[in-house]
């Protein structure tokens, strides 16, 4: 691997019990990237997700990922769950619970984990909330905070699963704003599943389209010009 | 009668130091338990340790050493079914719990027939622990609190957001199994003297509770432990002064406090 790739896939296949979802795939994912995987449903998108997060096994072809990657430095925006949604905790809890990925065998936080935390939940302007409890919170405050503890698990890589899902319109421009932010000025790559093309375009420096039958790797510029972008562009406005 | 003489027995001696560590353990516990939608599995145990020990009755064995290894067993089986999808997992909580109260009670009606025993170990007896019972109860359930509080940043990231924890390389399985077993052996310990039916109960009521009242988890986990410790006393005092079952009375406390949270909760968000 080069010094700036984070994640490479070669010719991988990608699927459950045998059965491939996503075959000869090749992706490289350097430091630095925006990357914004689009398809419909079913085609695989979630699949690509987890395997790029090391919880499924490719099938066949190689996933190689940096050495700080292998730890589980990753930052994961997953999809919230109904359990969250009546969870009691404070957003410094949460917040925290995402230096838990350090190494060594440790069992409380050291006061420069608090410190980071403290510093992430100022970066994405949630200070202020960091006594509030997280049930309490709008979707958009919530997102914030699950990102911020992403922040605390990685440096370099963040893979958001649908994040706008919940959001309303202003909170959704929010989001992308502060992971344009994210990736321009603190050089994070980031690698977002989403449904909201147009939106998502706006930030996004590269496009993976995932069909039935094609997959389309290109510049967002590209892709809004070849056939696979004009036709789910077509869709997802209509 | 003054609280001195309450105590000054030998049975509630032991009753109160096995009881208040068996409670504590159960509630925090029950915060994990509670938030991540198992609360069915404390149940599911208990019957299958109820089933347990009728069969270490009838074989001769030391109810304590069969029970606990066969519960955390179960506590395995019913774990791997809680995270498979093909598997209905309330189901096949329910069928386990159906299962092990048939068989215990068909072991226990062959053999020393339907006593007393039943009732006991179906709704606890304050008499039930002896001297040895209660000594492996505290050092049980002091293991119980030492790796629930090493573990507990952990066992917090597992319950709030499994996907998260295991994308950033925690192992999920290791906690759950942790949680699993240190809930067995809860349940087992606190059986008898709660009873088969009632012991869940004590897991459930003072998450619940704290839930009602507090915002943060360590609000959460820390009433729920004051407020299991303290119902237990008070349930513990009035099933000796009026000569009830100690399971029913510390449930009927439990859910007294229980209705007074959600009363305080709901003026507060008026």
């Amino acid at each position: 691997m080069e010094a700036n790739e984070l994640i490479v896939c070669r010719d991988v296949s990608l699927g459950y019990e045998g059965q491939a979802l996503l075959t000869h795939l090749d992706l490289t994912i350097h430091a630095g990237d925006y990357l914004c995987v689009v398809g419909e449903n079913g085609s695989g998108k979630s699949t690509l997700m987890r395997a790029l997060l090391g919880l499924l096994a490719p099938l066949s072809g190689e996933i190689a990922r940096a050495g700080e990657l292998k730890a589980g430095a990753i930052g994961y925006l997953p999809q919230q769950t109904r359990a969250q949604k009546d969870f009691p905790a404070t957003v410094s809890e949460v917040v925290l619970s995402g230096c838990l990925n350090r190494k060594g065998l440790h069992f409380f936080y050291s006061s420069v984990e608090k410190s980071e935390a403290l510093m992430n939940m100022g970066k994405l302007g949630i200070l202020e909330l960091k006594d509030r409890c997280y049930r309490e919170l709008s979707g958009g405050q919530q997102q914030r905070v699950l990102l911020a503890r992403a922040l605390c698990a990685a440096r370099k890589l963040l893979i958001l699963d649908e994040p706008i899902t919940g959001l309303d319109p202003a909170a959704a421009q929010d989001l992308y704003k502060t992971l344009t932010y994210l990736n321009e000025r603190e050089g994070m790559a980031i690698v977002m599943v989403t449904h909201d093309l147009k939106a998502a375009l706006q930030g996004a420096r590269t496009v993976l389209h995932i069909g039935r039958n094609s997959v389309f790797h290109g510049t967002a510029q590209e892709y809004l010009h070849s056939p696979e972008g004009r036709r789910f562009g077509k869709e997802a406005q209509g | 009668m003054s609280l001195v003489q309450i105590f000054s027995y030998p049975f509630m001696q032991r009753a109160l130091i096995a009881g208040v560590l068996v409670s504590l353990c159960c509630a925090l516990l029950g915060v994990s338990l509670v938030l991540k939608r198992y609360s069915m599995i404390g149940d599911g145990l208990s019957h299958v340790s109820f089933g347990a020990l009728a069969v270490a009755v009838a074989l001769g064995f030391t109810p304590l050493y069969f029970s606990i290894p066969v519960v955390i067993l179960a506590a395995f089986f019913l774990l791997r079914m809680a995270s498979h999808p093909r598997w209905n997992n309330d189901a096949a909580i329910a069928v386990m719990s159906a299962s092990a109260l048939a068989i215990g009670i068909l072991v226990i009606s062959l053999t020393t027939g339907m006593t007393t025993d039943v009732d006991n170990y179906m709704f606890g007896s304050v008499l039930a622990m002896t001297a040895s019972d209660v000594i492996l109860s505290v050092f049980l359930s002091v293991a119980v609190l030492i790796l629930f509080v090493l573990f507990y940043h952990k066992l917090f990231a597992v319950t709030f957001d499994e996907s998260f924890s295991r994308a950033t390389g925690l192992r999920v399985e290791l906690y759950n199994t942790l949680l699993s077993v240190l809930t067995a052996l809860t349940i087992v310990l606190g059986m008898r003297m709660m009873g088969a039916m009632l012991i869940s109960s004590l897991i459930i009521f003072p998450a619940l509770t704290a839930m009602r009242l507090f915002r943060s988890f360590r609000g959460v986990v820390v009433c729920a432990g004051l407020s299991a410790v303290g119902c237990f006393i008070v349930g513990l005092m009035i099933s000796f002064v009026f000569s009830t079952p100690v399971g029913a009375s510390v449930v009927v406390v439990d859910l007294a406090v229980f209705l007074v949270s959600c009363l305080i909760s709901a003026l507060r968000h008026r």
